[in-house]
């Protein structure tokens, strides 16, 4: 075996890309983007769902924020919820079942140019991804996840979810479910989430103003954000929507976001429960971590070519 | 007894060590083999010349694997002389030293059990003549960083085994010059070469979650990766860390997760989706006894199959199998190469046996052979990831923060998808996607080498290796062909897909029998040779397998070969 075996390093681009060289753009020269050139592929969700809210204000979000075409990166896992990245005209990638966080980890990490923002449902996220929800947040990569839960399965057509309510009826609780639902607030203040907040896909305002803070804060950030399934849980929150003749209670002025007990006592609030940021600290993040580590051997290692660095290695070993 | 083997390596001699450690937390006997030759070592060898046995148990458990007429040096401490049998005594040389007791005399009461090690390193460094200041170099440096009074007693140790005076000493042995005169040889474990691989091939992110025998890559990688600006994270679990490995190589450069047995079947959901997606990524399988937990600290090449096919639907990917500590380094940079000229994951196949064993190999050219495969951001004019009339049919992606002025922006999914990877139901499209995955892969199969024959192209019998069989199976073939019989052998390093070539290379042969370590099956022959057979559908082609989680024993091979072909 010998160094004549290995293939030659490749280009990265190939003949599927276009390098055909491109004028630069100037900050300054890029305006906003508009709904239409931030909007891809017709959204597939059913007519009245709450997930067409959370996209548009989605777009809103990217316009307000100048966001840059290239720089909007969207993740998603399985699910109705999870189809958004088809829906965005910019990077995304549409992974497998529950497993969105890592993967938008993998990306947070490695990429600290980029902001992440994962979008899912409550079975992705409460079921099977569960363990993921719970070591992104103590972790606190730096993405924003902003789980649309509608309490029950709607792209299987109709099951129990982790987030149904004891007495749902679904095809697979027929008699209503028995089985004690998650809440996701306590959940993840307990796993360790540095940004914790709760809105509902019927206040357009108030989704796009903690979608606002979530991206302004430097961590992981979480939104549940509840979103009707208007084919299989019709009116599972019209309690918290005034015109259904419901109250949208917001977290109180007075509340110490700060304070962790504080909010997982307010998230004990008798349903609908309450809307706005339960709770906000602020706690090194992973990202920050690991480039701590990488600055400290870095430093040890200053003026080397990667190949020396190696070759150092290796001078040990003989 | 890792000083012996990089004593030989710095002595220009071949060396191959072998580790048998037992899956429990503590107790249990641990052995570590050492071959060393001043010609090509191959294998590990089928018979000792020499025994090292500080215990009554390890004398008892390993002397029939030492030649007759071999020596046996016993701690005269835990063995007593009257105890050994008049038969062995017959039958092998026996030398009875004090070890511990002297030991401690040499450097007191503590530290004694490592103090041992040493001691016996002096005996056997006076009895094999073994280059005293290489030795005693190397024992300074592998105490550098500690308190100096743990190198000097060690020293100490040392010196008090190489001054015991043998009374009953057996005649002194000598190595022959090592054949590696003037090359500058590094000495690792497999694990250890695999790693400084993907290190050089300019991988710079992993993810993992430990499992034996894979954990040494992971811990390896978390501690070398910050130096040249990446890191390895440890993950929740196996799919966490193969979903962040995909996470990163879609954020523009391939990176590595792996594993062991069951980790891998955890992983064959999210590497599925690396196939539909068509997302570089290096997946390191260190092969163990399966199935289930199975023989966490044994030998077997029964993961083929899994690393070949597992998961749902068809997902070609290509599948590499390592043979040699020197082979794992070159590999994994092959393996990179690959993953991103195809647009694909590998899979890379060790084994416990190359994991843990250390040999010498020459040292590579490091400035050559250092990559750099940083992420490509500069804006185009236009782009689509899986463009049906690409020339080359070859899937190649945009790292996410790259601008493209169309406006149009690629998804990665692992929904079945058109070109700009959106969502498609097209009966159509999936057809001709399904076919784009796996031509790709016959492209890279076409530009393969040709495997070549070890001994004459035509003969009696050929014996087909892949993986860590390699060496057994090319000393089988120098024992063989020494006695008189008409044996070759041919590496297959490329599992999946298969080379080209090899049907011509079956033609010069009456007999050939795939050599590995796993089962029969219900069809008679092991994986490989399955996987062989449905390319090559010859019914003289037929498997030498065994599943006794130890390796091949050159004799073992040669038998089985010369019987079946009876």
């Amino acid at each position: 075996m010998s160094e004549s075996a290995i293939l030659n390093l490749v280009s990265q681009r190939g003949p599927n890309t276009n390098t055909a060289p491109v004028a630069p753009l100037l900050d300054a020269d890029r305006k906003p983007l508009t709904k239409k050139e931030v909007s891809a592929d017709h959204p597939t969700w059913c007519p009245g769902c709450g997930d067409f809210a959370v996209l548009a204000l989605y777009f809103k979000l990217i316009e307000r924020r100048k966001m840059h075409h290239e720089k909007i990166t969207t993740v998603a896992g399985i699910g109705c919820s999870s189809r958004f990245p088809y829906f965005v005209q910019a990077h995304g990638a549409h992974f497998i079942h529950g497993r969105a966080l890592p993967f938008a980890s993998g990306v947070s990490l490695s990429r600290p140019d980029l902001h992440v923002c994962v979008f899912g449902g409550d079975g992705d996220a409460f079921s099977i991804g569960g363990n993921h929800f719970t070591h992104t947040a103590r972790k606190n990569i730096k993405l924003t996840y902003v789980v649309m839960d509608n309490s029950v399965y709607g792209l299987t057509k109709n099951q129990t979810s982790p987030t149904s309510p004891i007495g749902f009826k679904s095809k697979t609780d027929i008699w209503g479910s028995k089985d004690r639902p998650i809440n996701p607030i306590k959940q993840a203040i307990a796993a360790g989430a540095t940004f914790v907040a709760r809105t509902s896909a019927t206040n357009p305002n108030h989704v796009l103003a903690m979608m606002e803070a979530a991206m302004d804060h430097d961590g992981f950030s979480f939104i549940q954000c509840l979103s009707e399934c208007v084919e299989f849980y019709p009116g599972a929150f019209d309690a918290a929507t005034p015109r259904k003749g419901g109250v949208f209670n917001e977290v109180p002025k007075d509340h110490d976001v700060s304070d962790e007990y504080a909010a997982y006592k307010l998230a004990d609030t008798a349903w609908p429960g309450l809307f706005g940021v339960y709770y906000k600290t602020q706690r090194p993040t992973k990202n920050a971590n690991e480039q701590a580590i990488i600055q400290d051997l870095q430093g040890k290692t200053a003026g080397l070519e990667p190949w020396q660095i190696l070759k150092k290695n290796f001078d040990r070993m003989k | 007894m890792a000083s012996l083997a990089r004593l030989a390596g710095r002595s220009e001699q071949e060396v191959m060590t072998f580790m048998t450690i037992p899956s429990t937390i503590s107790g249990g006997p641990s052995i570590f083999q050492v071959r060393i030759g001043s010609g090509e070592v191959l294998s590990a060898g089928d018979q000792a010349d020499m025994l090292l046995a500080f215990y009554d148990h390890s004398y008892k458990a390993h002397l029939s694997s030492l030649k007759p007429g071999g020596i046996v040096i016993y701690d005269a401490d835990h063995l007593k002389a009257e105890d050994i049998p008049a038969e062995n005594l017959g039958k092998y040389r026996h030398v009875g030293v004090a070890i511990s007791s002297l030991t401690v005399e040499a450097i007191g009461g503590t530290g004694r059990d490592k103090g041992k090690n040493v001691f016996a390193l002096g005996l056997l460094a006076k009895m094999f003549d073994l280059n005293v200041p290489k030795l005693t170099k190397l024992l300074t440096e592998r105490f550098a960083g500690k308190d100096p009074k743990v190198a000097e007693t060690a020293l100490n140790a040392f010196n008090a085994g190489y001054n015991y005076q043998l009374a009953t000493a057996p005649e002194l042995f000598q190595f022959n010059p090592g054949e590696n005169v003037g090359l500058s040889q590094v000495v690792m474990s497999g694990n250890e070469a695999l790693a400084y691989g993907l290190i050089a091939a300019g991988v710079r992110f992993g993810a993992g979650y430990p499992i034996t025998p894979w954990s040494d890559i992971m811990e390896l990688l978390r501690r070398e990766l910050p130096k040249y600006g990446g890191m390895f994270q440890q993950c929740e679990d196996e799919i966490a860390s193969i979903s962040m490995a995909i996470g990163a190589s879609w954020g523009g450069r391939v990176a590595v997760t792996g594993s062991s047995g069951p980790g891998i079947s955890l992983k064959t959901e999210a590497l599925g989706w690396a196939v539909m997606a068509e997302m570089p990524l290096i997946v390191v399988d260190v092969q163990r006894g399966g199935p289930s937990t199975g023989m966490p600290t044994n030998i077997e090449q029964s993961d083929l199959n899994i690393a070949c096919f597992g998961g749902h639907g068809d997902s070609p990917r290509v599948v590499i199998g390592t043979s040699s500590v020197e082979d794992c380094f070159y590999s994994a940079i092959e393996a990179v190469n690959i993953a991103r000229k195809y647009s694909t994951p590998v899979v890379l196949l060790t084994d416990q046996g190359i994991a843990t064993r250390i040999e010498a190999f020459k040292e590579p050219d490091l400035q050559k052979v250092m990559q750099d495969i940083s992420p490509d951001l500069t804006p185009v004019t236009d782009h689509k990831p899986y463009d049906l009339s690409a020339p080359d049919g070859i899937t190649r992606h945009l790292a996410p923060g790259t601008r493209i002025a169309s406006g149009k922006y690629p998804v990665v999914t692992g929904l079945e998808h058109d070109e700009l990877g959106h969502p498609t139901g097209s009966p159509k499209l999936h057809v001709q996607m399904v076919a784009k995955r796996r031509n790709k892969l016959k492209k890279l199969a076409s530009e393969l080498p040709v495997p070549t024959v070890y001994g004459p192209a035509e003969g009696q019998i050929l014996l087909v290796s892949w993986g860590s069989a390699k060496g057994p199976v090319q000393e089988a073939v120098k024992v063989a062909r020494a006695a008189g019989h008409a044996i070759s052998s041919v590496h297959v390093k490329y599992v999946h897909p298969l080379p080209p070539g090899l049907e011509d290379i079956f033609a010069g042969f009456r007999h050939v029998f795939v050599v590995e370590l796993n089962d029969e099956g219900f069809a008679g022959i092991g994986q490989m040779g399955a996987l062989i057979r449905s390319h090559i559908p010859d019914a003289k082609i037929r498997g030498i397998t065994k599943t006794d989680g130890l390796t091949w024993k050159v004799q073992e091979i040669i038998d089985r070969a010369l019987q079946m072909a009876k």
